[in-house]
């Protein structure tokens, strides 16, 4: 990019003396010029779909695409030049040659790594609430879980200060973070129950009953609840509505997760096929076949690329999300994975009875490749619960006998949006970010399969008003349609002349007239193409090769 | 036109007369003295009348009131012929007199000339008016379309407007070490070498640059009003002169005549005196003066007034003396002066006189004769001579008001400079009055001309007389104007300087903004230069990402969902297998095949492809059906309408675009409109844009801070126009742009100016408007 502002090479009959002058300027600054920024970065931050090629526009709107085009070009070689900003690096395994990185332990990686990051292996020895789901608050700082008997409790996990604990004497199916981490949603058996940070329980929410996973969408604030009884419904939390109760029409709803690209809604169900939800539709957005058996378990990546799926077949499959639907890879596990979740950077964790596994890929946005684990561990029960730490290497685990972290190197974004969700914020930074937030809300009713749809013009509509316009004025006041000519009215004549019939004779001519016209006119582009046709095979045919000398 | 005019006018007296006599005439019907005809006119009009009695016809008569029993003998009756009174008729003497001739000669003469075009009708005008207003106005107004175009295309705009100095790129900077190459560079450099203009160091020719320096706002301003006194003082001067010689009274001027000549003889005594060569001269010149009255025929009484005068001179007194005063003229003229003594001359004259006043002109045309030395000369030499004077000076025939500024030639010399500007507004003013004499082109109007024309060349002959007083004057002023006259002829070079300044600037502002403009299409080329690489790229990148999708859509089209799900997919042999699984490794297949054995029945792939074809037919656009069971057949309980009906009665709906998931057979896409997420989008492409896709374009841009760096926010968010309190925000001014200020008076012209205007003028105007 910056290549282009090199200085002026002196040209052959320069003086002596300018050249020595632009040599000295030479020496003061061996860089001249912005420096150089690589394209790929760049390409990164372009928006603009330049491959769809536009009608041909007046100059005035080509000055204005022109316009945007250069702002777009500005503000992508901005960004990719801020990304020099971001100087952590993420974390990376490799076994010494040949070794396979999935043999490694978490005690060898403990003892690799510095104090800091050893302190965020832990154990949480609770055997006896059974097992336990857990949930990372959005700045990946506080953690919550909540016991399949009623433990329910919150904990800033780094420090290991615990904010609250409480038994609600009831079910706990899921438990999951609001917006911050001073809010706290338990589904419990009945109800669905809303506590702060200090165990208080805020809310009762009694429309959303017998609910078995929670899904919170932070740019909309809205709290997604699968019930088993079929519905899917979504509250506002920032005004405590409830903006849809959808059906889904397929029995019991226990597999749940949501897309963050989108923020739509995977529900997998029983006869193997996983639907897209959101809050605008009635009806599933998207339906995909994925397993012969039902669907144990759902995971979106971070860039909404891929999805993992894993069924009662036992088997492991990642789809893209792009569009096609299709299987990208697809593998059998022994045991078949109860539960799976994406990191930061897309690696797949699986939790298969008490084992977890993890595959990477080849950094961040591509699948990961289900070849070879990264890493495995073993727990002292089975899953329950799985979920990868905002920013931080580091996977929680859920299980029969507590709750486990381990540290899994290059799972998590090293580098944080202070603004967005900064793990070492104080309280009065978190209430200005709520504010914030709340100013930003998107409305739920956006919420589609593309996200940038609002950057496309309603066409429909549009139109229909053309239409319509048309209709009411009699003609194109915008002239948008050269072609929409306004039919033909014949003018009325005198002295009888303009009798229905000849009126009809008339129009007839005229459309006999056009279509005779058309008729010409694709017949010469079809004798057209003919003889270029002809052309070119004559030219092709013509052409002497060089074996054609031996030929007899 | 007048004659015209009193043509008609004695049209219509003669049919108000004729109509006048009718009633008269029925009136005085009952009086005895008239004659067998009257009586029986009378008589066939009363029977008339009576028959008119009856019924609608009934004729209407004039009532009179006034009861006149006169019979004027000066009436002129139409009775008898029953037809108009025609003009000729009433010219048409009882008796032929001489003097209803030239009544007649007029008329014929008023008939013979073409009408006068008429003039347009107000609303023409004035439309002619608007037309032409709306022209230069459109003419003046243009030059902001630049102005407006860049504001509107300016990113943003700083109210109040600063005026910003022309930031000169120096061209060196440009230019160092830069070489023509190309043959069109070498080429241009080639003129610029050629015409001496600057390349590289000095920006501007030093021609320009001393221009630049030459004067200051001030001095200009001192200078212009310093002419438009002068200019003001003439036009007094003319005005003066003018109103002078409207004056008729002949006394005026022949005391003013006789002033001036005074006035000239005093000051060649005093020249004589002061300076006798000048006076030689000046003698001299009196002398060349009076060979040539010699040699005409001027003041000799014999031309045709003289001629006339000479027949009047028997019973008109001042016929007389006017003869005479010629006479006298004549030989004051052509008197020698310094031959015949003061006595003698004196006696001459009274001798002179005492003839004059007895004798007629015959007399004294015979002893002018043999006072002239050769008489055939005279009479051959006065036309040349006419014309000779016509050559000497051929400016003075046209302007015969300007005649006596004019005349001076020796006034010239000293004050020429100022001489040309007055000359200038001489000539525009003599071409209107050309103009106008022509406009109003009557007979009289050219005796006139001819007459003002005989007079200049007498009035030339004055120049003698003149000339001696002329030369006193500018000695005079020579001396006391020495200090001005420099001035005058400073300002000469200076305005000569200023006009091509005038011209000049606009050239060089045209050469800088041909230098901006220049660098911009530098900068044009770079950025050109540079996107086709980015898009060199982009083309690059995309053939990659691209032409994959074609080819899976092609591969997508042979999926076949049941190879999909059945297909056998390596297992994984993880080092950690589940501990159940470890100690129970024949349990596993024992599950395996009891999950393969539970789902062997309800075949999950075929529910959902009938799912599937259930929501592609609920999404399908449905027929109408518009059959009515009995009509046109049987009908009733059991009869269904016929198909041949049922085909004809079927409104096919229009086939829908494609589904998406057309070839996905995994995948039940829905299809549905999304209403609520259709309401947050653009419904109505802005203006310039007339396709969806080019206004998707310009938003796909995310602005917000979220997405891009503070600085790009801020610059994508910088508001279009800015205004710095507490200023004034006046109209924007032709020099904040670098105009100089406009000139308006250009279009206020013709509003000023309505003259009359004819079809001629119109179709020039509209000539002149369409260039």
């Amino acid at each position: 990019m910056g290549e282009m502002e090199t200085a002026p090479k002196p040209g052959r009959d320069v003086p002596p003396k300018k050249d020595k002058l632009q040599t000295k300027r030479k020496a003061q600054d061996p860089f001249p010029g912005p420096a150089p920024v690589p394209v790929e970065v760049v390409q990164k931050f372009c928006r603009i779909d330049k491959s769809r090629k536009l009608p041909r526009s007046k100059a005035k709107t080509r000055s204005r695409l022109e316009v945007a085009e250069a702002e777009e070009e500005e503000t992508s070689i901005k960004a990719a030049r801020s990304e020099l900003l971001l100087a952590e690096e993420p974390g990376f395994l490799e076994g010494e040659d040949g070794e396979d990185t999935a043999k490694i332990c978490q005690a060898d990686i403990v003892e690799a790594v510095d104090i800091a990051s050893a302190a965020k292996h832990f154990d949480l020895n609770l055997r006896q609430f059974g097992p336990y789901r857990l949930n990372y608050s959005r700045t990946g700082r506080h953690l919550a879980f909540g016991g399949r008997r009623g433990h329910v409790a919150a904990l800033d996990w780094v420090t290991k200060k615990l904010m609250c604990e409480i038994n609600v004497m009831e079910a706990v199916r899921d438990i999951r973070f609001l917006h911050s981490e001073a809010l706290l949603a338990v589904a419990q058996n009945r109800w669905l129950h809303i506590y702060d940070n200090q165990g208080i329980e805020l809310h009762c929410i009694r429309r959303c009953d017998r609910v078995t996973r929670l899904e919170f969408l932070p740019f909309h604030f809205l709290l997604a609840t699968a019930s088993e009884t079929g519905f899917l419904t979504y509250l506002d939390v920032s005004v405590g509505k409830i903006v849809a109760a959808l059906n889904a029409r397929a029995g019991r709803l226990d597999v749940m997760s949501q897309n963050p690209y989108n923020a739509v809604i995977h529900l997998g169900h029983s006869n193997g096929t996983v639907s897209l939800w959101s809050p605008a539709m009635k009806e599933p957005l998207a339906k995909i076949l994925c397993h012969r058996g039902g669907v144990r378990a759902v995971a979106v990546d971070s860039t909404g690329t891929y999805m993992a799926t894993s069924g009662l077949d036992h088997q492991l499959k990642i789809f893209d999300l792009r569009g096609t639907y299709q299987p990208l890879s697809t593998r059998t596990l022994p045991h078949g994975a109860g539960h799976l979740a994406f990191s930061q950077r897309g690696l797949l964790v699986a939790g298969m009875g008490d084992v977890v596994n993890i595959w990477a890929g080849q950094g961040k946005g591509s699948p990961p490749s289900l070849e070879q684990p990264y890493l495995t561990h073993r727990l002292s029960g089975p899953v329950h619960g799985l979920q990868f730490c905002p920013f931080e290497d580091v996977l929680g685990v859920g299980h029969s006998g507590g709750v486990t972290s381990m540290l899994v190197p290059g799972a998590g974004e090293p580098n944080f949006d202070g603004l967005e969700s900064n793990p070492y914020r104080s309280r009065k930074q978190r209430q200005e970010w709520e504010v914030k937030a709340l100013l930003e809300k998107v409305p739920a009713e956006l919420i589609c399969l593309d996200p940038r749809a609002l950057a496309e013009v309603d066409v429909i509509s549009l139109e229909q008003g053309k239409k319509e316009r048309i209709e009411r004025l009699g003609y194109d006041p915008q002239g948008y349609d050269p072609e929409a000519k306004a039919p033909f009215q014949p003018k009325p004549k005198q002295k009888g002349r303009s009798s229905t019939a000849s009126l009809v004779k008339r129009k007839r001519k005229v459309m006999d007239e056009e279509h005779r016209d058309k008729v010409r006119q694709s017949l010469q582009q079809q004798q057209q193409q003919q003889q270029q046709k002809e052309a070119k095979a004559k030219s092709t045919g013509a052409r002497p090769s060089a074996l054609d000398r031996f030929v007899r | 036109m007048t004659a015209n005019r009193l043509a008609e006018s004695l049209l219509a007296l003669s049919q108000q007369e004729e109509l006048v006599d009718l009633p008269k005439d029925y009136l005085l019907s009952g009086s005895e003295d008239e004659g067998d005809n009257d009586g029986e006119r009378e008589h066939q009009k009363l029977l008339e009348a009576i028959s008119s009695l009856d019924g609608k016809n009934r004729r209407k008569l004039a009532e009179r009131s006034e009861a006149s029993l006169k019979v004027s003998e000066f009436n002129v009756s139409s009775e008898g012929s029953g037809e108009k009174l025609v003009l000729a008729d009433l010219l048409e003497p009882v008796k032929t007199s001489s003097s209803l001739a030239t009544v007649k000669k007029q008329l014929n003469r008023v008939k013979s000339k073409k009408t006068v075009e008429l003039p347009l009708n107000k609303e023409e005008i004035e439309r002619i008016h608007r037309e032409v207003a709306f022209n230069k106005t459109a003419k003046v107004l243009s030059k902001w379309d630049p102005v407006v175009l860049k504001n509107r295309q300016a990113e943003q705009l700083v109210f109040p407007l600063e005026k910003e100095e022309p930031a000169i790129a120096p061209i060196e900077h440009v230019l160092s070490g830069w070489k023509a190459r190309t043959p069109l560079e070498q080429e241009i450099f080639n003129l610029l070498h050629k015409n001496k203009q600057p390349v590289a160091d000095p920006l501007l020719t030093p021609v320009e640059k001393a221009s630049l320096q030459a004067m200051s706002l001030e001095e200009a301003k001192m200078r212009r009003a310093e002419l438009q006194r002068a200019r003001a003082l003439q036009s007094y001067y003319e005005a003066k002169a003018r109103r002078e010689k409207k004056i008729k009274s002949k006394k005026y001027h022949k005391v003013v005549k006789k002033g001036k000549a005074k006035k000239a003889l005093k000051e060649f005594e005093q020249l004589r005196k002061v300076n006798p060569a000048a006076a030689l001269e000046e003698l001299e010149k009196i002398e060349k003066a009076r060979m040539m009255e010699r040699m005409s025929l001027k003041h000799q009484n014999s031309g045709k007034w003289a001629k006339s005068k000479a027949i009047m001179a028997k019973y008109d007194l001042e016929a007389r003396q006017a003869m005479q005063e010629q006479l006298a003229k004549n030989k004051e003229l052509t008197q020698k002066l310094q031959v015949a003594s003061e006595s003698e001359e004196e006696e001459g004259g009274t001798e002179e006189k005492v003839e004059e006043l007895l004798v007629p002109d015959v007399v004294n045309e015979v002893q002018m004769n043999a006072d002239g030395p050769n008489p055939w000369m005279l009479r051959s030499c006065t036309s040349d001579t006419k014309e000779a004077a016509t050559q000497e000076d051929p400016e003075q025939l046209p302007e015969p008001e300007a005649h006596e500024v004019s005349e001076s030639e020796g006034e010239d010399r000293p004050v020429a400079e100022e001489e040309i500007l007055l000359r200038e507004f001489e000539e525009r003013r003599s071409l209107r009055k050309r103009s106008e004499l022509s406009q109003d082109a009557e007979p009289a109007g050219s005796q006139e001309t001819k007459d003002s024309s005989s007079q200049e060349v007498l009035s030339e002959l004055r120049v003698l007389s003149q000339k001696l007083k002329e030369n006193d004057q500018s000695r005079k002023q020579k001396a006391s104007s020495e200090g001005t006259i420099p001035q005058v002829q400073r300002e000469e070079p200076a305005t000569e300087e200023e006009e091509p300044l005038l011209l000049q600037r606009p050239e060089r502002v045209q050469t800088l903004e041909e230098l901006e403009e220049l660098g911009k299409e530098e900068c044009f080329q770079n950025k050109e230069l540079s996107r086709p690489v980015l898009e060199g790229q982009q083309s690059e990148r995309t053939p990659n990402n691209r032409p994959d999708a074609p080819k899976k859509k092609k591969k997508e089209q042979m999926i076949d969902l049941q190879n999909l799900l059945t297909t056998q997919s390596p297992s994984v042999k993880s080092l950690a297998v589940p501990t159940i699984e470890e100690l129970e490794d024949e349990e596993e297949r024992n599950q395996r095949q009891m999950i393969k054995e539970a789902f062997a029945g309800d075949d999950v792939i075929r529910d959902f492809l009938k799912e599937k074809r259930e929501a592609v037919e609920a999404s399908k656009p449905k027929d109408v059906d518009l059959t009515l069971p009995g009509w046109g057949e049987w009908g009733g309980v059991g009869l269904k309408p016929s198909a041949k009906k049922r085909r004809r009665f079927l409104i096919k709906a229009p086939e829908g675009p494609p589904r998406k998931d057309k070839n996905l057979p995994n995948v039940i896409i829905n299809e549905k409109r999304n209403i609520h997420t259709a309401a947050h989008q653009v419904r109505v492409l802005p203006y310039p844009f007339t396709h969806h896709w080019q206004f998707e374009r310009t938003i796909q841009t995310p602005i917000g801070s979220t997405w891009n760096t503070q600085r790009a926010f801020q610059k994508l968010t910088t508001p279009k126009v800015v205004t710095k309190p507490g200023h004034i925000i006046n109209p924007i001014k032709a020099e904040d742009v670098g105009y100089r200020s406009s000139s308006r008076s250009d279009l206020s012209v013709i509003q000023r100016n309505p003259k009359r205007i004819t079809t001629r003028h119109k179709k020039q105007l509209k000539k002149s408007s369409v260039d």
